[in-house]
């Protein structure tokens, strides 16, 4: 595993994530014991064990491509923080 | 007190016309005018609405209907939907979001004839022990209101053990709804992965959360895990597994049932009042027939080390969708990026920013493999460790916790410190088995409880119920009320 030592700022910006730098210097700290008490795991041999992603050994679940009621337009929309013409409004992407 | 009975008690004084579902109602919301001032287990309710259901439910019991859950007051952790509601995961991200539609717990519940009111708090986004991470203020431990009620279900808890409610429901992650159970003295479910629908719980991480009952006692919970048990077309999660008469399962007779008492648990930080009333119940379930024998669960060590890496990076992208575009509060930005941090910056808790970083941290470029593969590798051995024990007995016991309620304040500076709290819960969910918490004690100064947890193989509920049944039959734990 890696060393226990995590560049905050750039793993905030991955998360889409601002932070004061008084957040950031706590976190790092923070973290850093975290990762520290995490590298006890380095001590197993995995070699030859499958992952387990999931608990449950269920493939392939679907349903019939059908037709249902959803959300009317106007229930989509209800919660959004802004909106207009039906749409959500959002800051402009393209020139 | 019509708000202190359990379930099964008020269904069969509506039955018998002896008391109404009004009454019973507008007895959980004198109780929450009086105690919740002091308690704060609820973020909110509507009286008039939960009234209004209760009419409903009295005037079905005037037609002669008869369903498992009609007239019941049953509270909701603020993480599941209920259509019209508001749901804010106890977090400022969501603003003033109302639910547009019922989780599918919820349209069980309704269904089943239940008064479903209120938003109890808990930690933001399920993420603590304490229910100290709310952005809605503490919940206190009605048995001692200098103490946190556990968490991150802290308000389900605290609502059952203060009869602010007849039953509630929380979600348990990685010990949620167990952990609090133990804190406040009441009994928690956390059913097997699969065993209930998802749909319409907000997801903290989709591999092992699961949502459950808190109650006064087990017929209680066997009641609300029957209704709420099933397979979902709109959880892909959900296993088809017929859903059993857990009810069925409480016959009090344990008689040559094996139980595992794990070596491993025995631990450094395991308070001696702990110990001992777990080692009397382990007593009890020998006297009331049960075999006793020690197993080896070797992976118990590394639990916490997993959890925290693999729940946290299904955490970072489950939370990805709050970036305040299409629901929640917004904090504008010159373009969608700034938009999203600023958003999610002034949104976002501690506690949570804490797990969005570290979760996606161990998921980025370079550390994928060394983090969370290494750990769905290591969460295969924890599962093997349960799966082979389960070969050589019916259910595991342990205590729930390491101590009863600690202090609000006591640990929230120190995130490994709190994280260690859950070491007794976490397994069964990266496992996927089912696990309960039965009261089976209290410290003696000050009088706090203590909770005997049972876990059993995947789909093993009635095994954990019969059993907890029992011992409850056999014990007076489960009577004692917070304040008397």
């Amino acid at each position: 595993m890696a060393s226990a030592e995590i560049d905050v700022k750039y793993v905030a910006h991955l998360a889409r994530l601002a932070l004061t730098p008084g957040e950031e210097k706590k976190l790092g700290a923070q973290l850093g014991s975290i990762l520290g008490y995490i590298e006890k795991l380095r001590e197993l041999d995995v070699t030859n064990v499958e992952p387990t992603a999931h608990a449950v050994p269920l493939v392939n679940i679907t349903r019939a491509d059908e037709i249902r009621p959803s959300l009317s337009h106007e229930e989509a929309l209800r919660n959004a923080p802004k909106k207009g013409g039906g749409l959500f409004v959002v800051p402009k992407i393209v020139e | 007190m019509l708000n202190q009975l359990t379930i099964s008690e008020l269904t069969a004084q509506l039955a018998r016309r002896e008391v109404s579902a009004r009454e019973a109602t507008q007895a959980c919301l004198d109780q929450i005018a009086r105690v919740d001032g002091k308690i704060h287990a609820f973020i909110s309710h509507d009286p008039a609405d939960a009234l209004a259901q209760a009419e409903a439910a009295d005037q079905a019991i005037a037609g002669g209907a008869i369903k498992p859950l009609l007239g019941v007051p049953i509270a909701i952790k603020d993480v599941l939907a209920v259509k019209n509601q508001p749901l804010n995961c106890a977090s400022k991200i969501l603003g003033n979001y109302i639910s547009p539609y019922d989780a599918t717990v919820i349209e069980k519940l309704k269904a089943a004839g239940a008064v479903v009111f209120g938003r109890l708090n808990m930690d933001e986004f399920a993420m603590g022990s304490s229910t100290e991470n709310s952005a809605f203020g503490l919940t206190r431990n009605p048995w001692d209101t200098s103490r946190v009620p556990g968490g991150s279900s802290g308000g389900s808890a605290a609502a059952v053990a203060a009869d602010e409610c007849i039953a509630s429901l929380g979600s348990d992650t990685g010990g949620s709804i167990r952990q609090p159970a133990a804190f406040c003295g009441c009994v928690g479910l956390k059913p097997t992965y699969g065993r209930i629908s998802r749909y319409g719980l907000v997801a903290f991480a989709s591999s092992l959360d699961q949502i459950g009952p808190f109650t006064k006692d087990v017929r209680d919970a066997a009641t609300l895990l029957g209704v709420m048990s099933g397979a979902d077309p709109r959880d892909s999660t959900s296993v088809p597994q017929p859903v059993p008469d857990y009810a069925a399962a409480l016959t009090g007779n344990i008689r040559g049932m094996k139980l595992g008492l794990p070596k491993e648990y025995l631990i450094g930080g395991l308070d001696p009042e702990v110990k001992a009333a777990v080692d009397a119940a382990v007593e009890k379930f020998t006297e009331l027939g049960a075999e006793v024998v020690e197993i080896s669960l070797p992976h118990t060590d590394y639990a916490v080390a997993t959890y925290y890496i693999i729940a946290t990076a299904e955490a970072s992208a489950n939370l990805a969708r709050f970036d305040g575009i299409r629901y929640g509060a917004r904090v504008e930005g010159a373009d969608p990026i700034e938009l999203y941090s600023k958003t999610r910056g002034a949104g976002f808790g501690p506690e949570v920013k804490r797990r969005i970083i570290l979760g996606t941290y161990v998921l980025s470029s370079g550390y994928h493999d060394a983090y969370y593969l290494h750990a769905q590798k290591v969460r295969t051995l924890i599962r093997n460790d349960f799966l082979k024990a389960f070969e050589q007995v019916d259910a595991i016991v342990t205590p729930t916790t390491p101590t009863a309620a600690f202090k609000a304040g006591e640990k929230s500076g120190d995130p490994l410190q709190m994280y260690l709290s859950d070491i007794f819960t976490i397994s069964c969910n990266l496992a996927g088995i089912c696990g309960l918490s039965v009261p089976c004690g209290f410290t003696k100064n000050p009088k706090l409880p203590i909770g005997l947890q049972l876990l059993g193989q995947p789909f093993g509920e009635e095994s954990l119920l019969k059993l907890a049944h029992a011992y409850e039959q056999a014990t007076a734990w489960h009577r004692e009320k917070a304040g008397g």
